[in-house]
């Protein structure tokens, strides 16, 4: 089987393999522009607001009936050769690392595993999935058992990047007509965002891959307080900036939880 | 810690916020103990760069000393003494390999804001906006810098932090912009625009053997400094045509190249900074690109426009037509950090340039607001603020 047909079954009908610009672009950078515009409360950021409102109507129009069947593709070039991408793809237990909609998958043999996804209202979404196909350092094709909530299909293939520097990975991912309640939620929830989900899902994947870790500011400090919070704080202000950080006292950001917390010094601070 | 917040348009204040701690496994935590005020902050001011958050920790031209480092951190150890350049970058992709810093693919985490409004995302940047990243910046007394064995210049000397501070971007940022002239010996290079990244530009263009240099602004004291840099300087505020006045400077044959200091929101007279300013007043033109206009005119023909001055939007009454008619090459971007800090560091060490000479005032952080106001009206014949974070600690 080649990747080309296997795509082709998820796919719906009458799609080329590379769709047209999908609107969920539009949408999104209209929708960026428009919600940075509204937030500065300002003439230019209103008129960001109203250009980006216009993107973001005229990109929800394109998307006009709703899909029985969702197909996305992404690519991206990834800066790492292709061998060692499609090991860290092949061991699916990696994916959840770099997926977010994906809390863990379980490898329970050669080609079976099980998927738990974070479903609608942070309900899990659990499935079981088989290998398909696969050739090792060039692609991978899989798909849920049949009589799963969320039927979907999935393939992720590697290419040599034609610059002669890295890798250029393309997913491809198909969710059938969803079974039941908890299926159809959560199609509608992929259905808001899917372009998005999985371009971001792939660029993760990139820096993991490359940098070795994804970066965030989560868990930065800020200025971002409630008022209330701002008074109580500066009633603590001496003891917060004269300390030296040779105590092991530590000040966390409210509300914020790091998503990393290790050091070196073994908490020096 | 305390650290200066930005909450809207000329509204910074010094509030008291969470010490920052690591949030993946490459970064690093430093204690600052030099910071400055960039003209390039003077935009977030000012309000005119899009994705800013009331809150948000601002500056991102600062050193100081390692206080805590992550697991897979190989290089850099406690106690370092480093410059963190602005741009971060994660040393493993394609554009790092290239030497192109600041177009690093992996150190943005909100890639995906910029590439909506650019088509593709350029590195993640400290304090300069969500676009770039909405990385808490530096004026503050500690900071959290990712990519710690990438970006931190380690300074071994006994060089004094305000002789090493400006290896964070302005120096840097002059240099590529002198660099990026191709300039050849005895070149001409005009520079619009002589704050520090002028500044910065005029000296690195002399050092890659400009043969004229000239500096062009209004503001008496800039003019001076540009004149100890080796440039013959113009007041386009005296000058009633500054393009005629450049092509007499230059045996009618216009510079080489000219440099584009300026940026987004060029100050100048005549209908068109009229009209510029009045459009970005009620939003509908972002950026005010009088200089930039300026430098189009009067470059010679095949000649260098190179722009070290920042954009953020579009650009009105572009004149294209003189850029085509011309064969004008276009340099620009931010700059690519880690590729020039160390031999800059060279040139600080063998005495080649002291950056220090820039600076005018020196302010606890607490006062970095009225720092912030009175380098934006040019008050007190401010040039350069520098900022010590522990002062009154």
């Amino acid at each position: 089987m080649t990747l080309n047909s296997s795509r082709g079954n998820g796919a719906p009908s009458g799609k080329s393999r590379m769709q047209s610009i999908p609107p969920w672009t539009a949408i999104l950078g209209g929708g960026a522009l428009a919600i940075y515009g509204l937030s500065r409360k300002s003439l230019s950021g209103t008129a960001l607001a109203a250009v980006g409102a216009f993107g973001a109507i005229s990109g929800a129009r394109r998307q006009s009936m709703s899909p029985t069947a969702i197909h996305v593709q992404k690519t991206f070039t990834v800066d790492r050769p292709a061998t060692e991408l499609y090991d860290f793809w092949r061991n699916f237990e990696n994916l959840p690392r770099f997926m977010k909609h994906l809390k863990s998958v379980a490898v329970k043999d050669g080609r079976n595993s099980h998927w738990v996804a974070q479903g609608p209202m942070g309900v899990p979404v659990e499935w079981d999935a088989e290998l398909l196909d696969e050739r090792p350092g060039e692609y991978l094709v899989w798909r849920s058992l049949p009589g799963s909530a969320i039927s979907n299909r999935g393939s992720v293939e590697f290419r040599p990047a034609t610059n002669g520097s890295g890798t250029e990975v393309t997913v491809a991912l198909t969710y059938h007509n969803p079974a039941g309640k908890v299926g159809a939620a959560f199609a509608k929830m992929l259905g808001r965002e899917p372009e998005v989900q999985v371009r971001e899902d792939l660029r993760r994947f990139k820096s993991l891959m490359e940098a070795g870790e994804i970066p965030t500011i989560i868990g930065q400090p800020s200025g971002r307080r409630s008022s209330l919070v701002r008074v109580v704080h500066s009633m603590k202000e001496p003891e917060a900036t004269q300390r030296t950080r040779k105590g092991p006292q530590q000040v966390q950001p409210a509300n914020l939880k790091p998503q990393f917390t290790g050091t070196e010094s073994g908490g020096a601070r | 810690m305390k650290a200066l917040c930005w909450f809207g348009k000329h509204d910074v204040r010094v509030e008291t916020v969470p010490d920052p701690v690591l949030l993946n496994p490459h970064d690093c935590i430093v204690k600052i103990t030099r910071t400055a005020i960039c003209g390039s902050d003077l935009h977030l001011f000012d309000g005119y760069i899009p994705t800013m958050e009331q809150g948000d920790i601002l500056g991102h031209e600062f050193m100081g000393e390692i206080v805590e480092v992550g697991p897979e951190v190989k290089k850099r150890r406690i106690g370092d003494r480093v410059v963190v350049p602005f741009t971060i970058a994660c040393g493993n992709c394609f554009y790092c390999k290239q030497q192109l810093w600041s177009l690093c693919d992996n150190s943005n985490p909100s890639a995906h804001v910029a590439g909506a409004l650019y088509g593709y995302s350029g590195s993640g940047l400290f304090g300069y906006s969500h676009m770039y990243g909405g990385y808490a910046g530096g004026q503050a007394q500690y900071a959290r810098v990712p990519f710690a064995d990438v970006g931190p210049l380690k300074i071994e000397s006994d060089l004094k932090d305000e002789q090493v501070l400006f290896l964070s971007d302005i120096f840097p940022t002059g240099y590529m912009a002198a660099e990026n002239c191709d300039i050849k010996d005895g070149s001409v290079v005009a520079v619009w625009g002589c704050g520090p990244v002028g500044q910065f530009a005029i000296r690195s263009a002399k050092m890659l053997g400009a043969g004229k240099v000239i500096g062009i602004d209004r503001i008496p004291e800039r003019l001076r400094l540009a004149q100890d840099g080796g440039a013959e300087v113009i007041d386009y505020s005296q000058t009633p045509d500054l393009i005629e006045a450049i092509k007499e400077l230059t045996g009618g044959r216009g510079p080489d190249a000219c440099i584009d200091a300026v940026g987004m929101e060029a100050h100048g007279h005549g209908v068109d900074w009229y009209s510029d300013r009045a459009k970005q007043m009620i939003g509908v033109g972002f950026d005010r690109p009088f200089a930039l206009r300026q430098c189009i005119q009067s470059c010679r023909k095949g000649g260098v426009v190179s722009v070290p001055g920042v954009y953020g939007g579009f650009l009105d009454n572009f004149p294209f037509g003189a850029a085509f008619g011309k064969g004008l090459t276009f340099k620009m971007g931010q700059t690519h950090m880690h590729k020039y800090m160390p031999k800059l560091l060279d040139h600080i060490q063998k005495g080649d340039i002291d950056p220090s000479v820039i600076i005018t005032h020196r302010l606890q952080l607490e006062d970095a607001p009225d720092g912030y106001s009175t380098f934006l009206k040019k008050e007190e014949k401010c040039i350069k603020v520098v900022l010590d974070p522990w002062g009154n600690a």
